[in-house]
């Protein structure tokens, strides 16, 4: 599904030079569940951006569904993310001056849907999340754990092959991260959708089928989650 | 997609009160000064009644003389040289001679009105299209008589005769009596080729014809018969002149005199000192003062436009992510800005409407009815398109560029 081949990521300031990524190989499967753990600053949001095609990485290749990305343009990538990948973010990242619904249309924004359409997907997606009584409302006015399963109704929207989910419980308190836990494992199951995420938290990462662990740009350990560890 | 583009647009105005305050003003004050300016430069310049088919007329309104080491004077020319020289030019279709308005005098119930009084041939009527809501101008006969008739102006028929018959009428100006035999629309007075608010026969002040000086109180207005033939009217008008001047060489007197249209009549008068043509200055200064006008506002709106977008960077960062290429983005920030623009214009506008309606009520310039034009409205909307994408087009383009991870971040690069 996305395959990572000798990825690196340096970031060069003027005075120092950060290798954020160093030489990374992975291969995420369809269908899976990945979670990403190592200490702050490892390079675990560096190495989402990249699966998520919101950053380049300064050598190696990318491909999805074995196809290097490299060579795209612009408009092609916005389309391969618009359509196969869905985001959720730490911060929640919902656009304050639109409500609940329209920023839940967002991904079908950039496709040629009919508004009624439209619609009827991301009411539908929030179903899913259990926000159908809160359409209407403006970010600003939910609770926190609110507003990332808003988020994740609009990484739902688009029904694409894979979400990727920076700490979508990392700003959440217990009770909420497990309803939103809850919710990407049942999309993982019910729907087979690819999810790789990335937590601090040991018991939720228990909860996927492989896990990945991280340190200093490098990747240490990459092991199948077995049923009798959780 | 548009749609959608509106909402958030509306939306982002809403929410940011004070930008969206101070933009909407910034646009609208400025377009409205612009408006304002450009209609007066029209009610000024352009064709309007009774001087509409300004491309076939000229206006001798000056003569300057020229004698030896610094002794220069100048002024409009007297009856004598237009009448000698002038009116028998050959290039020309029709010759009018007309003095200069001249301030009267006149008396009604006890009450002083204030007049200005022209007097004129019949070419006049001919040249000039006068609006006439009742009566007629007077013709070749009255002006060989020197018959004591009078055109008068609306307002000036309305002091006098109120809602009465005035054809037919006398009315006593400068202790004259005329008969009146016409009455027009109100000329505004920066006509001044054709303003007066009473018009009577040019051969009741024929006491001026004999004065063979070069100077004295009057007006040519020339109609060629063609646009095209302009040029040759004004090389046969140089001839005529350099004749004039060397009439008496032992004088060494230069003469300058032009026929001019209105613009270059008023970039000579005003702007040179009587000879040279200063219409290209005029239109430079102009330019460059509508363009430093426009540029603060600009630039202004530019830099709120930066910030702005700068602000709504993590949501830029949003739509990227979910699939919006650059172009995308761009799309909606130029629509965003068009959308307010067109809004400041809109305004823009109703407050133009608003200031000419006062300054027309207020009668600051007499008889003038400011409007906004066709041709005028054409600029604004032009102009506010102008401001919409300058404004809009160079922040979103310098915003579009930033990588998606960049711009969630904040676009702190
Ligand atoms: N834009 C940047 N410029 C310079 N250095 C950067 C930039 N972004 C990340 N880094 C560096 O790259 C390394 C990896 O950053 P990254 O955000 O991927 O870490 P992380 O594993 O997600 O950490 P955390 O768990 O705290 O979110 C860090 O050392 C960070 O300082
Ligand atoms: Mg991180």
């Amino acid at each position: 599904m996305i395959q990572l081949q000798d990825i690196e990521k340096v970031y060069r300031t003027k005075t120092i030079e950060t290798v954020a990524l160093n030489r990374v190989n992975l291969h995420v499967e369809r269908g899976e569940f990945v979670s990403i753990m190592g200490p702050s600053g490892c390079g675990k949001s560096t190495l989402l951006n990249i699966m998520g095609l919101l950053d380049e990485p300064t050598s190696g290749v990318v491909s999805i569904d074995g196809q290097p990305v490299k060579t795209h343009s612009d408009k092609q990538l916005a389309k391969l993310r618009n359509e196969k990948i869905g985001f959720v973010f730490q911060s929640y990242h919902l656009i304050h001056d639109l409500s609940v619904v329209d920023n839940v249309e967002l991904p079908l924004l950039y496709r040629n849907i009919s508004g009624g359409e439209r619609r009827k997907r991301a009411l539908a997606a929030l179903e899913k999340v259990g926000l159908s009584t809160r359409t209407r409302h403006f970010p600003s006015q939910l609770s926190g754990g609110q507003r990332q399963r808003v988020a994740i109704a609009r990484a739902l929207a688009g029904a694409p092959e894979i979400i990727l989910a920076d700490e979508p419980t990392g700003n959440l308190d217990s009770v909420m991260g497990e309803e939103i836990m809850e919710i990407l494992l049942r999309l993982n199951r019910e729907e087979g959708t690819t999810i790789v995420m990335v937590t601090h938290d040991e018991h939720m990462a228990h909860k996927t089928n492989r896990l990945i662990r991280f340190f200093d740009g490098q990747q240490v350990a990459d092991s199948l989650v077995l049923e009798a560890q959780i | 997609m548009l749609k959608n583009y509106f909402k958030i647009a509306w939306a982002v105005l809403q929410r940011r009160k004070f930008f969206t305050f101070i933009s909407l003003f910034g646009i609208s004050f400025t377009l409205m000064v612009l408006m304002v300016v450009t209609s007066l430069f029209d009610h000024v310049f352009g064709p309007q009644m009774p001087e509409r088919g300004t491309d076939r007329l000229l206006f001798v309104n000056n003569l300057r003389e020229e004698q030896g080491e610094g002794y220069s004077s100048s002024g409009p020319p007297s009856y004598y040289f237009l009448d000698r020289y002038v009116r028998r030019m050959q290039t020309p279709e029709k010759v009018s001679i007309n003095s200069v308005f001249n301030p009267v005098n006149s008396y009604i119930h006890n009450k002083k009105l204030a007049l200005d009084i022209k007097h004129t041939d019949q070419q006049f009527w001919e040249i000039l299209d006068f609006h006439f809501l009742e009566g007629n101008p007077f013709g070749a006969l009255e002006v060989k008589n020197a018959s004591r008739v009078a055109v008068i102006n609306q307002t000036t028929r309305k002091n006098y005769f109120g809602t009465g018959p005035a054809l037919g009428q006398t009315i006593e100006v400068d202790q004259v009596k005329y008969r009146v035999i016409g009455v027009v629309e109100d000329v505004p007075v920066l006509r001044i080729q054709s303003y007066a608010d009473v018009w009577v026969p040019i051969t009741l002040k024929s006491q001026d014809f004999k004065d063979t000086g070069l100077r004295g109180g009057y007006f040519a207005t020339i109609k060629a018969r063609q646009a095209a033939d302009i040029p040759k009217i004004k090389e046969e008008y140089a001839r005529i002149i350099q004749q004039v001047s060397q009439l008496n060489p032992k004088e060494k007197k230069q003469v300058h005199s032009y026929p001019d249209t209105i613009l270059e009549s008023f970039a000579r008068n005003f702007l040179g000192s009587g000879k040279e043509d200063k219409v290209g200055f005029l239109y430079t200064m102009l330019a460059l003062a509508a363009f430093l006008f426009m540029l603060l506002p600009t630039i202004n709106l530019v830099n709120i436009n930066i910030s702005r977008i700068m602000e709504r960077a993590s949501e830029i960062g949003v739509r990227k992510a979910f699939g919006a290429s650059s172009n995308t983005i761009i799309g909606q920030f130029v629509v965003e800005n068009v959308f307010l623009t067109l809004l400041g214009g809109l305004l823009g506008f109703l407050l133009s409407a608003g200031v000419l309606a006062l300054i027309n009520d207020s009668g600051i310039i007499i008889y003038a009815q400011l409007g906004l034009n066709l041709r005028v409205f054409a600029w604004g909307l032009f102009l506010c398109l102008v401001f919409g994408l300058i404004s809009g087009v160079y922040p979103a383009f310098k915003m579009s560029r930033l990588h998606a991870v960049e711009a969630l971040r904040g676009g702190s690069k």
